[in-house]
């Protein structure tokens, strides 16, 4: 702002200097952000448009395109996969802010001082590492029928095994408890520097004032955690948003297609083996991410505000 | 200083009149391919064979895994194509044929007389009255079973669809399973189903159906099911088979846990790696089910293409004549374990591939491809689908059937 200003204060004293020393000061922000505007329109705008674009469209990928105008949408709204897609998203959503709370709990109880605790806070912190195939592979052979360890503890306690990733009644829950596992580890993480952060005087007044336990946490810890909170809540969003890994790896969407989420229905018409519909897992692409729309606006929305100060 | 520069230049020109020599006396054919390490071997040694043959021709062999190569063709095909590709018979070769991607080969097929030593595969591999790729070897389907779970329930192995089901009341009560398999990945489900509605209502309402001539609420269809209910409906088949990979099933047969698997011929060598032997490890035609319907069976082929973007056209077809010759496919096929299509040639000691030649050899009903592979992608999948929720849910039948319907509405326009 003070930038462009003086730029353009400059420019009405004397115009006998070049345009390049007039312009300087405005030219220059832009010049900085270049190389990386031309980056995020060719990698971000460029493919968001030309899939909203490709959505009119019914391609397999290689022979001629066919203009279908909204026939992909009317489609997509008069199919049942894609609402099993979209409930399980909602229910991914749902469950999948407790990671948040959880997070919060685990940082909470490994902030103290205790020989070791670094092994702990790490050990606590290794599901995040790992990739997410792997979690999946874990959590699919401990619901494995006849061998995993939670299907034999269930047979146990009630006679009758279940088979989680088989029922179309548990799948969803049981890809969001494995997926829960390393977000809870991610929310953790980020509370834990928080945590670092809160300001001791400020308890230590609140402790003189005879706060303590709950009431210290929710008027004196938390709003000082406000930032931790809100990426966590973001990142955690955009997790069960995109949730797809989980998915494929442990159920590959099945049994009949209940486990699917939208990001794995778009790739399953899209690119799988049975797919390559384009134009169709195009149209799916744009509705998830106008459902990812509604929350980012949200996001920017409160930044801007937060660096406005209001 | 100027001496050095003109001998590098010689050096170069030497160099360069070196490769083009080196060029011309050995013409590349690039060769992409998705064999897993056993026929990689076998494709290896009949390469080594071609080249002795022809020592102008280098043959240069990619190979992918199998599922990247499901995927990397489309690419490939279109960006940088080899002269040669593996791929599939019947519909699944229908997509690449319809957009111009595959060679027609009829002339591989007139010029070596293989209408004749390949004619079992000529009808799956001709697409418009022409053929557009050369197939090597495909592999039986049917049930096998553990002969002494057999033993253990004290039934005989059944000949038609009543008696399989009476032995099924019998398996239960022994607490065996009567008939495994796992359908996480949904294609063992579909060998199922195509037994079924091929043993219910022969090979010709099959290639129909599959081919979307047929509504899938025909009451033809209605009938297949109302048979697999038979099976489903009392708890005959695995419970949980949704969650389980088809080796996990092949380790419940192996167990004796289960007495019958429908399965592909490439499932005995993990059978027998469970340490089944040819004593405990039997093979049966699926059973009769309509009396006196000609006999289809199931039997995929594997084939070899000539993308429409080869550069050596030539010396692809000398190799796809080489490929189909019977010496070739019965080296090729002994060491992969699966059946060789050239009637010339010979047959392993295996018994399972003896009753599979067999089998096939006398079906005089015709041989189907598979669900996958006959119907095209989106139907399969969907389908699969289908039958998966059936075996689960046997009472949604109908939900099911007017899905399938929607889809297949859809789906051949």
């Amino acid at each position: 702002m003070t930038g462009s200003a003086t730029a353009a204060s400059a420019g009405t004293q004397g115009d006998n200097r070049g345009y390049w020393k007039r312009n300087q000061r405005g030219l220059a922000p832009w010049i900085f952000l270049a190389p990386g505007m031309a980056m995020f329109s060719l990698y971000v705008i460029y493919p968001i448009i030309a899939s909203m674009w490709l959505s009119f469209y019914d391609w397999d990928g290689l022979g001629a395109k066919t203009w279908l105008g909204f026939q992909n949408y009317t489609e997509l709204f008069d199919d049942d996969a894609f609402y099993t897609s979209l409930k399980n998203n909602i229910i991914w959503l749902a469950l999948y802010m407790l990671a948040v709370p959880a997070g919060l709990f685990v940082a909470l109880f490994l902030n103290q001082t205790v020989t070791g605790i670094r092994i702990y806070k790490s050990l606590f912190f290794f599901p995040f590492v790992i990739s997410q195939v792997v979690v999946g592979l874990i959590f699919s052979w401990f619901y494995a029928p006849n061998f995993g360890l939670f299907y034999n503890l269930i047979e146990w306690i009630t006679g009758t095994g279940v088979a989680v990733l088989a029922d179309d009644r548990y799948v969803t829950y049981g890809i969001i408890a494995a997926g829960l596992w390393p977000q809870i580890a991610y929310c953790m993480i980020l509370y834990l520097t928080g945590l670092n952060n809160v300001a001791p005087d400020q308890v230590e007044a609140a402790r003189l004032d005879g706060a303590r336990g709950w009431k210290m946490l929710w008027h004196v810890i938390l709003p000082q955690l406000r930032p931790a909170t809100f990426i966590a809540v973001v990142v955690t969003v955009i997790g069960a948003l995109r949730s797809f890994d989980l998915v494929s790896i442990m159920t590959d969407g099945g049994p009949y297609g209940s486990s699917r989420v939208l990001s794995f229905y778009m790739y399953e018409q899209a690119l799988s083996e049975y797919g390559y519909r384009m134009g169709y897992g195009a149209a799916i692409a744009v509705i998830l991410f106008a459902i990812m729309m509604i929350f980012i606006s949200g996001f920017i929305w409160k930044m801007v505000r937060d660096e406005r100060g209001v | 200083m100027k001496l050095s520069h003109t001998s590098a230049l010689l050096c170069s020109a030497a160099i360069a009149l070196m490769a083009t020599q080196a060029m011309a006396q050995q013409r590349t054919l690039k060769y992409y391919a998705d064999f897993d390490p056993a026929p990689l071997a076998a494709f290896e040694a009949a390469i080594l064979e071609f080249e002795a043959a022809n020592p102008d021709i280098d043959v240069v062999l990619q190979n992918f895994d199998h599922e990247g190569y499901k995927t990397s063709i489309r690419n490939f095909l279109s960006a940088d194509s080899p002269d040669l590709a593996n791929w599939y018979a019947g519909n699944r070769m229908a997509p690449f044929v319809n957009s111009g991607q595959f060679q027609d080969v009829s002339d591989v097929w007139t010029d070596n007389n293989l209408g004749e030593s390949l004619a079992s595969a000529k009808g799956s591999m001709t697409i418009d009255g022409k053929q557009w790729g050369v197939p090597y070897t495909y592999y039986q389907w049917g049930i096998y079973y553990n002969k002494d779970a057999y033993k253990q329930a004290g039934v005989e192995v059944p000949a038609t669809w009543a008696e399989f089901i009476d032995n099924c009341a019998k398996f239960k009560e022994a607490g065996i399973d009567c008939v495994t398999t796992g359908t996480k990945a949904l294609w063992p489900g579909a060998g199922i189903f195509d037994y079924m509605n091929l043993r219910t209502n022969g090979y010709d309402f099959h290639m129909e159906l599959t081919a979307g001539k047929v509504a899938w609420t025909d009451d033809k269809v209605k009938n297949t099911f109302a048979e697999w209910a038979k099976l489903v409906e009392p708890g005959y088949v695995t419970a949980n088979h949704a969650a389980l990979e088809w080796q996990d099933a092949a380790s419940l047969l192996v167990q004796g846990k289960a007495a019958n698997y429908v399965m592909g011929n490439f499932a005995v060598a993990v059978f027998k790696d469970g340490g089944m032997t040819n004593d405990t490890l039997g093979f049966m035609t699926y059973p009769e089910i309509t009396p006196g319907i000609p006999r289809g069976e199931e039997a995929p082929t594997d084939t070899i293409h000539i993308p429409a973007g080869a550069k050596n056209v030539d010396d692809a077809k000398k190799f796809l004549a080489f490929i189909a010759t019977a010496d070739v496919q019965t080296k090729l096929n002994e060491a992969l374990g699966q059946l060789p299509i050239n009637n010339q040639s010979k047959v392993g000691d295996d018994p399972f591939l003896q009753a599979g030649f067999e089998m096939l050899s006398t079906a005089d009903g015709g041989i189907a491809q598979f669900f996958d592979r006959d119907a095209p992608a989106e139907m399969a999948k969907i389908g699969m689908e289908g039958f998966q929720e059936f075996m689960v849910k046997p009472e949604n039948v109908d939900k099911i059937l007017d899905r399938l319907e929607k889809a297949r509405q859809r789906i051949y326009k």
